[in-house]
C-alpha cells in the first residue's frame, strides 16, 4: 500500500520545465499582441499611451527574466567547460578553420 | 571651459582607456582566464552595438519628428530577445556547432557550402553597411562641430572632413590592433568584445544622466515633461505624433530583422556567444538595456523642442541642451557616449566585414591564382591576417569615401532604415535554412538577387534623391513612363510609406522566389546533409557542450560508450581508465591519448569511420564530412553482411546443436533402459535359477529318501523350469517384435473365432478363477484381415490378466466388440479395482507389475508384447480410464490384403 503521504511520481520537474518553454515561446505572441494595442486607439499620442507602452514593455522585460531564471538552469551546465576555452589551444588549430 | 584641446585630449584618453581594457580582456583571454569575459553581463552590453550613434543622436531627433514611432527602432530587438527560445538559441547553437564566422559563413554553410552565397551576402552587407559607417562618421564629426560652433569664439572652426578622416584612421588602427591579433578559430575577440562593453556603460550612463538632468534639473519633472508633451503635440503639425499602422508594424518587423541579418549584430550575438547562460541573460537584460536607452528619448526630444531656439537640429538635441544651460561635463559625457556608439558600431561592423570579404572573396581569389596544391600555400595564416587589416582598412575607407562624397547631407540620416532594409533580405535565407530542410541552395540566391535587386531599385537608388542614380522623371513616373515601375509605387501600390513599400516589396518577392525555386530544385547531398544538421540541430545536441577537452565531454562519451558499449562494460572501462591516469571515479581526463584508446575501443564496435565521427562529434562540434558518411554507410553495409552470414550461421549451429543434443538424450535413454532391461531379465531369471538350484541340491544331498518330498521338490524345480522356459520364450517374442523380424500371416477371419479361440485357450485360468465372460455374440461378427494368431496372443493375454488380476469377489469381463469408421474396437472390462492413476502409463512398460504377483507367474512382459504386436498390425492397445474397473481397449483396422501390405512394408522399413 502506498502511504497517502508519498505524493504520485509526475517527473514534475521536467514537466515544469517544459510548460516554462512553452511560455517563453508564448512570450513573444504576447509582446507583438501588447505592441499592437497602441494602434488600436485613433488620435495623436498622449502621455497616457506613451506610459503604456513603456509598462507594457517593462512587464514583458521582468515575465522573460522570470522565464530567463528557469530556463537558464537548465543550460547552465557547460559553465566550468567554459573555463577552461584557451585562445592559445585554439590558435594552434588548423587554417581552415578560418577559411570556411 | 570646455576647450577644443580639452574635448580632443579627454577624447584621446578614453581611446587609451579602450585601448587599455581592450589590452588587458585580450591578455587575460591568452592566459584562458575567461569566466569574466565570457559572463553573460558582458555578452548582453556587448550586443549593445545595436545603438549606433544614429540611435543614440538620432533617436532624440526622430522623437522630435514622429513622436512616439522611434521606439519601434527597439522593440524589434526586444521581441527577438524575449523569443530567445524559439529562434536565436537555435541559432546560436547551428553557429556554435558549425564554427560559423559570419552570416555570410552562415548561409553559405547551411546550403552546401556555396562560396557564391557567401558572395552574395558579403555583397549585400558591405553594399548595407558602408553608408551606415558613413553616417558614425558623419554623427562624430558632427558632434565636434556642435562645441565648434559653440565656442568658436574660443577655436578655430576644424575641418569637418578632416575630422571624419582622423577618426575614421583612428576606428582603422584600433580594429586592426584588436580584431586581427590572432585567427582564433571560433572568431572570437575578446577585447574587442570587453572595449565594446565599456561603451556600451558609458553611452547608457550618458544618455540616463542627460535624461535626468532634462527631466528633473530644467523640464519640472515628469509633470512638468507630460505639459509639455501637449504643448508640443499641439505645436507639431497635423499627425506627426500620431501613430501610423503601417510603419509601426513595418518599422517593428525590420528592425527584428535587422537586429538578426545586420554583420556586426551576427557577430556580437552568434560568433562572439560561448553558452547559452549568455543568451539567457540577454533574453531580459538586453531588451531591459534598450528600455533604458529610450526612457528618456521622448523627455528630451518635448523640452528640446519647447527651449531651445527653433531651427536647432533635434539630432542634437543630447549635446546641445546640456551645452545651452551650460553644462559642459555633461555635455562631455554625452559627447563621449556619441562617440562610443559611433566607435563600438564602426569596430564590429568593420571586424564583420573583414571576415566576410576576407574569407568570401580574397582568400577563394587568392587560392584559385596560386598554382599548385595546397602544400604549396605557405603560411596561409600569415595572409588570412593580412587579407583581414586591408579589408578592414579598405571597408573604413570605404566608409569615408561615401561620407565625403555624399557631403553628410539630411540624405545620410535617412540611411539607418535603408541599411536595415538590405540587409534584412538574408533573412528569408537565413530563417528558411534553420528551419525548413527544403530550403536550397538555388532558391536562397534568386531570393538573395530579387530582395537586393528591388530594395536597391526601391529604396537604395531612390535615397540619393535627383542628383543620383534615379532622375526625377523616372521617380515621378517610372522608366520610359510605365507607371507601373515606379520605383516608390511598385505595381501601383503607392498608399504606403516608402520605407514600408520597399521592405514590403523586396521581403515578399524575395520570400516568394525562395520558396518557389527551393520547391522546385533538388540539392546536392552536402547541402541535404547541412540542411538536416542545422534544421535539428536542437534534437541531438542537448545542452549546448563546451568546444573545449573538459569534465563536460568526458561525460558525453561516457553517455556515448555506455550506448554503443553496455553500460557496465563502458563504467568499468572509463573507471579503470581514470585509474590510469591516478584519478577517482568515472570521468578521466579527456587527454588526445584516452581519446585515441577511447576511438580504438569504440571502432572494435561501431567501425573506425563510426568511431571517429562520433567522438568527433562529441569532442569538437566538428562538422562530419561527406566522405567520413560515405565511409561509415560503406562500412556499415559490409558490417550488415557479415552480420547476415552469421546469422544465418548461427541459425545452422543451433540446429545441429538441438539435433545432436535430441540424439545423445535418445542414446542416454536407449543406454538407460538396456542398464533397466538388463538388470531386470538378470532379476527375473535369478529368482527360479535360485529355487531350482536349491531343490536340486536338496534331491542330491539326499533329500530324496523320502520320495513324497522328492517329489515335490521334482515338480517345484519342474515347474520353475517352465516358468523360466516361459520367461525366455517371451523375451524371445518381445525381442523379435521390437526388432521387426516378425513375419506376420494375414488371413481373413471373423472377430468372434479369435475371440471363440483366445477364451478355449484360457479356459483354465478362467475355471481356476471362477470369472464369468460376458459377449454380445451378435456384435463379433465383423471380418478382419490380419495376422489372427496374433490377435488371439493378445485377446489370451487380456484375458488370463482379467482373471489372474481382478480383485472382485464375483470375477466379470465384459467384452465389447464394435466397428468404428474401419477400425475395431474390442474393449475389455473387468470388474475390479481397475489400475490406479499414476500407473495406468506403466503398465504397458516391460518388467512393470502393479504389485508382486510372482504367484501369479507373469514376468511383466505380457502387456508390453501387447503393444508391440499391436503396433505391428497397425492398431493399438490402450488403457480405457473412468470404467468400472480395469478396462483396455484393442483397436485395429479392419483391413484388406493392400492395406495390410503397405503396412507390413512399412514395419519392415522401420528396420
Amino acid at each position: 500500500m502506498r502511504s497517502p503521504r508519498e505524493p504520485l511520481f509526475l517527473a514534475r520537474q521536467s514537466y515544469r520545465r517544459r510548460r516554462i518553454e512553452d511560455a517563453a515561446r508564448l512570450l513573444p505572441l504576447f509582446g507583438v499582441i501588447a505592441f499592437l494595442l497602441p494602434l488600436m486607439v485613433g488620435g495623436e499620442i498622449g502621455p497616457i499611451r506613451l506610459a503604456y507602452v513603456f509598462s507594457a514593455w517593462f512587464v514583458l522585460i521582468l515575465s522573460s527574466m522570470l522565464l530567463a531564471r528557469h530556463l537558464g538552469r537548465g543550460v547552465g551546465q557547460d559553465e566550468h567547460s567554459t573555463n577552461s576555452i584557451s585562445t592559445v589551444d585554439t590558435d594552434a588549430a588548423d587554417d581552415a578553420g578560418g577559411l570556411r | 571651459m570646455l576647450t577644443f584641446n580639452t574635448l580632443v585630449g579627454v577624447c584621446f584618453l578614453y581611446v587609451v582607456l579602450l585601448f587599455l581594457v581592450a589590452f588587458v580582456a585580450d591578455k587575460r583571454a591568452r592566459r584562458s582566464k575567461v569566466r569574466f569575459l565570457t559572463s553573460p553581463m558582458i555578452y548582453t552590453l556587448s550586443l549593445s552595438v545595436y545603438c549606433t550613434a544614429w540611435t543614440f543622436y538620432g533617436a532624440v531627433g526622430y522623437a522630435a519628428r514622429s513622436g512616439l514611432e522611434f521606439v519601434t527602432i527597439y522593440l524589434g530587438p526586444t521581441l527577438v530577445m524575449i523569443g530567445w527560445w524559439w529562434f536565436l538559441r537555435k541559432l546560436v547553437r547551428v553557429g556554435r556547432s558549425q564554427r560559423v564566422t559570419s552570416i555570410a559563413d552562415l548561409v553559405s554553410s547551411r546550403y552546401g557550402k556555396s562560396n557564391l552565397l557567401g558572395v552574395l551576402v558579403t555583397l549585400i552587407a558591405v553594399v548595407g553597411t558602408t553608408p551606415y559607417i558613413a553616417l558614425q562618421l558623419q554623427s562624430v564629426t558632427l558632434s565636434f562641430a556642435v562645441f565648434a560652433r559653440d565656442r568658436s569664439a574660443g577655436w578655430a572652426v576644424p575641418d569637418l572632413e578632416q575630422t571624419a578622416f582622423w577618426v575614421a584612421g583612428g576606428l582603422a588602427l584600433f580594429t586592426i590592433l584588436f580584431g586581427t591579433r590572432n585567427l582564433d578559430v571560433n572568431e572570437r575577440h575578446h577585447g574587442v568584445v570587453t572595449a565594446i562593453a565599456v561603451e556600451a556603460v558609458v553611452k547608457l550612463v550618458a544618455l540616463l544622466a542627460v535624461g535626468i538632468f532634462v527631466v528633473w534639473g530644467v523640464g519640472g519633472g515628469p509633470q512638468g515633461i507630460a505639459s509639455a508633451m501637449d504643448q508640443v503635440i499641439k505645436a507639431a503639425p497635423e499627425g506627426a505624433w500620431a501613430l501610423q499602422g503601417g510603419r509601426w508594424v513595418g518599422l517593428t518587423f525590420l528592425s527584428a530583422a535587422a537586429f538578426l541579418t545586420l554583420p556586426r549584430m551576427f557577430q556580437v550575438l552568434v560568433v562572439e556567444n560561448v553558452n547559452e547562460r549568455q543568451l539567457a541573460m540577454a533574453s531580459w537584460a538586453f531588451p531591459l538595456y534598450l528600455f533604458l536607452m529610450s526612457l528618456f528619448v521622448i523627455p528630451i526630444a518635448v523640452v528640446g523642442l519647447s527651449l531651445m531656439p527653433a531651427g536647432e537640429n533635434p539630432d542634437l538635441f543630447v549635446l546641445t541642451l546640456p551645452l545651452y544651460f551650460g553644462r559642459d561635463g555633461l555635455a562631455m559625457l554625452s559627447f563621449l557616449g556619441g562617440f562610443s556608439s559611433a566607435t563600438s558600431m564602426v569596430i564590429v561592423a568593420s571586424i564583420a566585414l573583414a571576415t566576410m570579404v576576407s574569407n568570401h572573396i580574397i582568400m577563394p581569389i587568392w587560392l584559385s591564382t596560386r598554382p599548385g596544391g595546397a602544400s604549396e600555400y605557405g603560411d596561409v595564416r600569415q595572409i588570412l591576417l593580412t587579407a583581414r587589416r586591408l579589408s578592414i582598412g579598405g571597408i573604413l575607407a570605404l566608409g569615408y569615401l561615401y561620407y565625403s562624397i555624399s557631403g553628410g547631407g539630411s540624405a545620410l540620416a535617412a540611411i539607418g532604415l535603408i541599411s536595415f532594409a538590405g540587409v534584412a533580405q538574408v533573412l528569408p535565407a537565413m530563417a528558411g535554412g534553420l528551419f525548413w530542410r527544403g530550403a536550397s541552395r538555388g532558391g536562397a540566391v534568386a531570393g538573395l538577387i530579387t530582395g537586393f535587386a528591388i530594395w536597391a531599385y526601391t529604396l537604395f537608388l531612390p535615397s540619393f534623391g535627383d542628383a543620383g542614380a534615379m532622375s526625377a522623371s523616372m521617380l515621378a513616373h517610372g522608366p520610359w513612363g510605365i507607371e507601373a515601375l515606379r520605383p516608390q509605387a511598385l505595381f501601383g501600390v503607392d498608399g504606403l510609406d516608402p520605407v514600408v513599400h520597399a521592405l514590403f516589396w523586396s521581403l515578399i518577392l524575395n520570400c516568394a522566389v525562395f520558396i518557389l525555386i527551393s520547391l522546385m530544385s533538388f540539392p546536392s547531398p552536402l547541402e541535404r546533409l547541412q540542411a538536416a544538421q542545422f534544421v535539428n540541430v536542437l534534437d541531438h545536441s542537448g545542452p549546448a557542450r563546451g568546444r573545449s577537452f573538459s569534465a563536460a565531454t568526458a561525460e558525453d562519451l561516457l553517455v556515448m560508450a555506455q550506448q554503443i558499449m553496455g553500460a557496465d562494460q563502458a563504467q568499468a572501462w572509463f573507471q579503470a581508465q581514470a585509474e590510469l591516469q591516478g584519478k577517482q571515479g568515472y570521468l578521466p581526463d579527456t587527454t588526445p591519448d584516452f581519446i585515441g584508446r577511447l576511438e580504438r575501443e569504440l571502432s572494435g564496435l561501431v567501425g573506425t569511420a563510426t568511431a571517429h565521427a562520433m567522438i568527433a562529434q562529441i569532442l569538437g562540434g566538428a562538422t562530419v564530412s561527406v566522405d567520413d558518411l560515405l565511409a561509415v554507410a560503406d562500412e556499415t553495409q559490409q558490417m550488415l553482411e557479415q552480420t547476415t552470414q552469421l546469422e544465418t550461421k548461427q541459425r545452422e549451429l543451433t540446429l545441429t546443436a538441438r539435433q545432436l543434443s535430441e540424439v545423445n538424450e535418445k542414446l542416454t535413454q536407449l543406454s538407460i533402459q538396456k542398464d533397466a532391461f538388463l538388470s531386470q531379465i538378470s532379476h527375473e531369471l535369478r529368482t527360479p535359477m535360485t529355487s531350482i538350484r536349491a531343490f536340486s541340491e536338496i534331491l542330491r544331498d539326499g533329500g530324496a529318501d523320502d520320495p513324497q518330498a522328492a517329489a515335490r521338490h521334482a515338480s517345484i524345480i519342474h515347474d520353475e523350469s517352465v516358468r523360466l522356459t516361459r520367461l525366455l520364450d517371451d523375451l524371445l517374442d518381445l525381442s523379435v517384435l521390437e526388432n521387426g523380424q516378425v513375419q506376420l500371416n494375414p488371413r481373413r477371419e471373423v472377430v468372434r473365432e479369435v475371440l471363440d479361440r483366445a477364451i478355449a485357450a484360457t479356459s483354465s485360468v478362467i475355471d481356476h478363477e471362477n470369472m464369468h465372460i460376458h459377449r454380445n455374440r451378435s456384435d463379433e461378427g465383423i471380418a478382419l484381415y490380419t495376422d489372427t494368431d496374433r490377435l488371439a496372443q493378445v485377446f489370451i493375454n487380456l484375458i488370463s490378466n482379467a482373471a489372474k488380476y481382478c480383485d472382485a469377489k464375483e470375477k466379470r469381463l465384459a467384452i465389447r466388440v464394435r466397428q468404428r469408421g474401419g477400425r475395431l474396437q474390442v474393449d475389455f472390462v473387468d470388474n475390479g479395482g481397475g489400475v490406479p492413476l499414476e500407473s495406468q502409463s506403466m503398465i504397458f512398460e516391460k518388467f512393470s507389475r502393479l504389485s508382486d504377483h510372482l504367484a501369479a507367474g507373469g514376468a511383466g512382459l505380457g502387456l508390453a508384447i501387447c503393444r508391440e504386436i499391436m503396433d505391428k498390425l497397425g492398431g493399438e492397445i490402450t488403457y480405457l480410464p473412468g470404467q468400472s474397473g480395469a478396462a483396455f481397449r484393442v483397436t485395429l483396422p479392419v483391413g484388406n490384403p493392400s492395406t495390410f501390405a503397405r503396412g507390413a512394408e512399412a514395419g519392415v522399413n522401420h528396420l
